[in-house]
């Protein structure tokens, strides 16, 4: 089944048009990853499938209904987790209450488990339950930010770099982690990443965007050996 | 000594009404970063339909004292709340994301109108309401100069105490609080968990509208006697009280409240009536120019 498609998908900020036209698919259970220079649109387009902003033109399906004009917290009530671009954890509450916060669409009843979870994933966290976020690290803002996306129990879980700002051995711990979650759950992951080498190996298929646009698709390997691919997104690289 | 405990008792019981109001003005600043300058006439609403509310009952024949204050409490917050849920939809989200001034001209408007309204349809005279809750206890007494304690007195400061400590557990520890704090901090973080955003705000005015109310029945029963334009003053000093503890911050409104409305008595008491809403703006002032952040307001420190 297709949980996400987008097709034909145009946003604007004011006259800027930073998506020019986009399609991409992702199936049930698979991990997705879209790569791309700077301001090539991959953080837009994760904000236009969850509505904000909105995308202009064109048309975007979550699990065969369409969401296009829907209100951010309608689209995600039907099971859409983002960790988005900057973290975003609330700087103000404490490790716990953003958790909480990351649950506001779960069943309650589940709440216990997931946090049990969420702390054996990221066992930094559960030391800084009480700690106001915005004291946290970097890095362990990221860990939380993403535990905060999972706590809601997503079908489909958007990430926009993930691997920002943490050290190799963590950034490994977490794709080995999303590569776990998706074998054991059949979570769906959506994955935005600079980090193209890891990302590529990581997930099943890929996708290129420049300018706004889908320029390339295909498998992670394929991907990971083409030459345009390997000159533009792993130079230096492995 | 004892002219100076019995002004810290009035000082106190008025401190309490400008803290209640305080609040409002507070938690929609929180949220939506702007002032509701319709809130002050929320209250005179509320006031009103106090009154109208314990003449009505006193027609009908419910003149049990404590069920009739229950009665009159639902009603004015009820209808209160709607005049808040109200400002929000006509005054506010119609201009969200417009110039930062447009929704305060709308709010001032809004403002006018209420006024104008109640004084239209309520008439421009004084509306007294008979003493209903009398006595008190005497707690000190030298020299002929007695200090006393009112019921009302004590009921307005243990409501308010009540009140707050409810409030403030609501905000700490509810889902709705938590959903209040998470859009103050990042509005489009909180909708793409699943927060209404606009629910939320709708919330926070219903529950600052609501909050005024009991001070607007407070008020009427302590003063016994309202306008139309009782709101622009309370109003006015309850928002410098919520500036004074630093816009933003719930304890801080209270501790606001209080100290204007010790300040304000204690001024009328020592130097002169006449200027006592003078003391209220000149400190309204000197906080603006030496600590905008208020007492209690928060120094920014997180990394974002
Ligand atoms: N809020 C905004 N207002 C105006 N323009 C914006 C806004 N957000 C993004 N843009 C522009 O849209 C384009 C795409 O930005 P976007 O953030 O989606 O890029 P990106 O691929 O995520 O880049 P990066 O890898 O640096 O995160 C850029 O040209 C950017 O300047
Ligand atoms: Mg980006």
């Amino acid at each position: 089944m297709t949980m996400l498609s987008v097709a034909g998908v145009h946003t604007f900020y004011g006259n800027i048009e930073a998506l020019r036209g986009v399609d991409i698919e992702v199936g049930e259970g698979e991990i997705v990853t879209l790569i791309g220079a700077n301001g090539a649109g991959k953080s837009t387009l994760l904000m236009t499938i969850c509505g904000n902003p909105a995308a202009a033109r064109g048309q975007i399906a979550f699990a065969g209904e369409n969401i296009t004009a829907m209100p951010t917290f309608e689209i995600v009530r039907r099971g859409i987790a983002q960790s988005p671009e900057g973290r975003r954890i609330f700087p103000r509450m404490s490790v716990l209450e953003n958790l909480q916060m990351g649950a506001t669409t779960a069943p309650p009843e589940h709440f216990g488990a997931d946090l049990e979870q969420a702390f054996t994933l990221f066992p930094i966290l559960k030391a800084r339950k009480d700690q106001r976020a915005g004291t946290l690290s970097g890095g362990e803002q990221q860990m939380l930010a993403i535990a905060r996306a999972l706590m809601s129990r997503p079908r489909l879980l958007l990430l926009d770099e993930p691997s920002l700002g943490l050290a190799p051995l963590v950034v490994r711990q977490i794709f080995d982690t999303l590569k776990r979650i998706n074998a054991e759950q059949g979570m769906t992951i959506f994955l935005v990443e600079q980090n193209a080498y890891h990302a590529l190996k990581l997930a099943h298929r890929g996708y290129v965007m420049v300018n706004g646009r889908i320029t390339l698709s295909g498998s992670g390997a394929d991907l990971l050996a083409m030459p345009e691919v390997r000159a533009a997104y792993l130079e230096g690289g492995h | 000594m004892e002219y100076f405990v019995q002004q810290l008792i009035n000082g106190l019981a008025l401190g309490s009404i400008y803290g209640l109001i305080a609040i409002g003005y507070t938690m929609v600043y929180g949220i939506i970063g702007m002032i509701n300058f319709a809130h002050g006439d929320v209250f005179m609403i509320g006031a009103f339909v106090a009154l109208i509310t314990f003449l009505v009952l006193g027609m009908i024949g419910i003149t049990w004292l404590p069920f009739a204050l229950l009665l009159v409490l639902v009603v004015a917050m009820v209808v209160a709340s709607v005049y808040g849920w109200a400002i929000e939809r006509l005054a506010y989200r119609p201009l969200r994301g417009s110039f930062r001034l447009a929704p305060l001209i709308s709010a001032i408007g809004m403002s006018i109108l209420l006024q104008n309204y109640v004084q239209i349809t309520q008439g421009a005279r004084v509306k007294p309401l008979p003493p209903l809750i009398q006595g008190g206890f005497v707690i000190m007494e030298n020299d002929g100069f007695t200090v006393s304690l009112s019921y009302m007195q004590i009921i307005i400061v243990a409501l308010t105490v009540i009140l707050m400590i409810a409030f403030s557990a609501l905000i700490s520890r509810t889902a709705l609080g938590r959903a209040q704090r998470a859009c103050e901090q990042d509005r489009t973080m909180a909708a793409l968990l699943g927060i209404n955003v606009d629910r939320t705000i709708s919330l926070t005015f219903v529950m600052g509208a609501a909050l005024a109310a009991v001070a607007g029945l407070m008020f009427l029963v302590y003063y016994g006697v309202i306008d139309f334009f009782i709101g622009f003053l309370a109003g006015v000093k309850a928002f410098t009280a919520a500036v004074l503890g630093g816009i933003g911050s719930l304890p801080g409104a209270m501790l606001g409240g209080l100290l204007i409305g010790l300040i304000e008595t204690f001024w009328s008491a020592y130097f002169t009536i006449e200027y006592k809403d003078v003391a209220a703006f000149s400190i309204l002032i000197m906080v603006l120019i030496f600590r905008p952040t208020g007492l209690l307001g928060r120094p920014e420190v997180e990394k974002v």
